[in-house]
């Protein structure tokens, strides 16, 4: 996955669905009960959302459950994970530094 | 493993050969000696620095070389020398945006005379940016050099 993930987030219907299985894994029939949509689109923006590695599903009994993948939305703390990498080893090169201006 | 796909709390731990003082010092009051501002300034002119007000209700913000300042968040908590939390209000537009709560906590650990364990926290990502994902990654990807890594790091994430 490059950015498709982040792109799938870009409507505004599917963005509501992805922060509903953020709050619980649910089946189709749920979402589409809480969404101004049909069914079939709910299933169709479930579709755009596991191909960008944003959700998975799995068979639970006659249902098919939805949840977010941790590794999809692992990609948005990725860039955080990444600003504090490089920020923090910026800070640990200026600490490091001898102290010149400042009491020891 | 449900948990954990909600949770996007960022955790970095890093030692630096340096008295505790000092490094809580160098991250809270000396922020612009190493803040890493290229590419990433909020303002309408070029930052300059960024600066961290030294106790608990302080601003954090960053000046351009206009002289221009454009706040980022506010200090929470000031425990010198042990521990630092910042609130990080920055939009996905990548404005200020006071409703924005990320939140970054910073523990300095001695480990010695010289010497200091650097514990970070940045919380509450998902709620900030979780809607606004598509945002962030073209703000990100637009500055230099930042498209590559992330694409690596996605590539790594989702393969």
């Amino acid at each position: 996955m490059t950015n498709s993930g982040l792109n799938a987030l870009g409507d505004p219907t599917r963005r509501a669905i992805f922060e509903r299985l953020a709050s619980a894994p649910s089946a189709v029939g749920e979402l589409a009960r809480e969404c101004p949509v049909s069914r079939p689109a709910v299933s169709q923006h479930l579709r755009v959302l596991k191909d960008a590695g944003l959700v998975v599903d799995q068979q639970e009994g006659n249902r098919r459950i939805y949840r977010l993948d941790p590794d999809g939305v692992g990609t948005l703390r990725a860039y955080f994970d990444q600003f504090w990498g490089q920020a923090l080893a910026a800070f640990k090169a200026a600490a490091e530094q001898p102290t010149e201006e400042e009491p020891t | 493993m449900t948990e954990q796909a909600t949770d996007l709390t960022v955790r970095k731990a890093l030692t630096v050969e340096a008295p505790q003082e000092r490094a809580f010092a160098v991250f809270s009051e000396l922020m612009g000696s190493w803040w890493p501002l290229e590419g990433k300034s909020i303002g309408s002119a070029k930052a300059q620095t960024a600066i961290l007000e030294p106790r608990a209700g302080g601003r954090w913000f960053e000046r351009g070389v206009d002289g221009s300042e454009c706040d980022w968040g506010r200090v929470v908590a000031y425990e010198p020398p042990s521990r630092l939390v910042l609130n990080w209000q920055i939009s996905a537009d990548w404005r200020y945006d006071p409703a924005i709560n990320t939140e970054v906590e910073v523990r300095f650990v001695a480990e010695g005379e010289a010497r200091t364990c650097v514990e970070l926290e940045h919380r509450g990502l998902v709620q900030a940016y979780g809607d606004h994902a598509e945002q962030v990654y073209a703000i990100f990807d637009s500055s230099d050099g930042w498209g590559d890594i992330l694409d690596r790091y996605a590539k790594s994430a989702g393969s």
